[in-house]
């Protein structure tokens, strides 16, 4: 049953993904690439769990290492989206370029 | 465990569980302040707080016993992940996500492969009951699937956005038929561990596949439509991540990783029509622009 549960969850949250991103403005395409990318060092979570756990030695170590790693792409990734987003607030007054880093 | 100890965990875990829920509604609400100009910081540090609290809930469950090498973890991430957000030119940007990408792809990896080492070959292993471990191990699967292909997907982007690798698509002959027969290898070997989730073979056989699945799907894939892959890859990780969720049971993963897949996706949408790209082209690789590659 738990299983069904978490099936709901993951829908629903899924929706409100599709939902919220669906009319982004082209300006903020780059932006929302990075702070989802920071967001999806979610599985940070996990690697805290596998790391503390009392799992053995080897899922500690593994556990070590993605945390490790998923904390570069937490850290990594929230710095660049602020660092854009200040870029943005400068080139306010020059609505004239599109200012977009990716394309 | 005393009454007294046991009404302690018991405060601990809901504590735990309503930092849980301020997490995913700051998630949501920083997602969607992202999408307006004038809100878009705001967002980010809706999101940053967010994933500070997942962090703290996380620390507060009661399976967690040591903390040395969390914290040792959460030290290195920091140094390597601050100059890498720090001081990376902004024209570098897309390949900087992607190599980021890698590191989170490469984190719900190992805790895929950590999970199933603890649940079948550690020295205590703890060979769940055959109907819990088949909901895992599809759980578990998925993880793995979608991580390590997103870990090698991910390295071929940053490769030709860093021009390490030709930006130009590359396409051989029979190119096809061997994508075809990767993915059908990985979905057997899926198939197999449902049916037999105790199956070590099985297990390391899908993420050796996985990882070559990620290298064929990005190599025929153009320069230019490489931003659209990162965003596409983003959407995987975060599949990944939501997987972990229900492989671990815990909801903010869930939450978080679903957000992430669904608002991935449609920003891979978005951006090939923004940019005038043909997005199955994309999506499937090899099978679309094997006849029309330049």
């Amino acid at each position: 049953m738990t299983g069904f549960f978490q099936l709901y969850v993951f829908i629903l949250a899924g929706f409100v993904g599709f939902l919220v991103i669906s009319r982004v403005p082209h300006l903020l395409h780059t932006p929302l690439m990075a702070a989802t990318n920071a967001i999806s060092g979610i599985s940070l979570v996990g690697s805290i769990v596998l790391a503390g756990g009392q799992y053995g030695k080897l899922p500690t170590i593994l556990g070590a290492i993605a945390v490790a790693c998923a904390m570069t792409n937490v850290v990594g990734g929230f710095i660049i989206t602020d660092r854009m987003l200040t870029m943005f607030k400068r080139r306010d007054d020059k609505p004239s370029s599109p200012a977009d880093g990716a394309s | 465990m005393t009454a007294a100890e046991s009404t302690a965990g018991n405060v601990q875990e809901i504590i735990s569980q309503v930092t849980y829920l301020a997490a995913s509604v700051l998630f949501m609400l920083g997602l969607r302040s992202l999408t307006k100009p004038d809100e878009a910081r705001r967002g980010m540090q809706l999101a940053a707080l967010g994933m500070l609290l997942a962090i703290i809930g996380t620390m507060l469950h009661r399976e967690i016993l040591t903390y040395t090498w969390i914290v040792t973890g959460l030290i290195v991430g920091t140094v390597v992940g601050y100059p890498l957000g720090k001081f990376v030119p902004m024209t570098a940007m897309p390949q900087r996500i992607a190599f980021s990408h890698m590191f989170g792809a490469l984190a719900a990896t190992l805790v895929g492969i950590g999970e199933f080492y603890h649940m079948y070959q550690g020295e205590q292993p703890s060979n769940p009951s055959a109907s819990d471990a088949r909901f895992k191990m599809a759980a578990l699967g998925f993880e793995v699937l979608f991580g390590a292909l997103t870990v090698s997907g991910s390295f071929m982007a940053f490769g030709k956005l860093q021009e390490f690798i030709t930006g130009k698509p590359i396409t051989f002959k029979g190119q096809n038929v061997l994508n075809g027969l990767l993915f059908l290898a990985a979905v057997g070997c899926f198939g197999w561990l449902v049916v037999e989730p105790n199956n070590v073979l099985a297990f390391y056989a899908m993420v050796g596949i996985s990882f070559a699945i990620g290298f064929m799907l990005v190599l025929p894939i153009g320069g230019a439509d490489m931003p659209v892959v990162v965003s596409l890859l983003n959407s995987y990780a975060g599949l990944a991540a939501s997987a972990t969720g229900f492989a671990i049971g815990n909801n903010v993963l869930i939450i978080a990783g679903a957000l992430d897949g669904a608002s991935g996706f449609i920003l891979s949408i978005v951006m090939s029509k923004a940019m005038n790209r043909s997005f199955s082209n994309v999506l499937f690789g090899a099978f679309g622009s094997a006849g029309s590659a330049v």
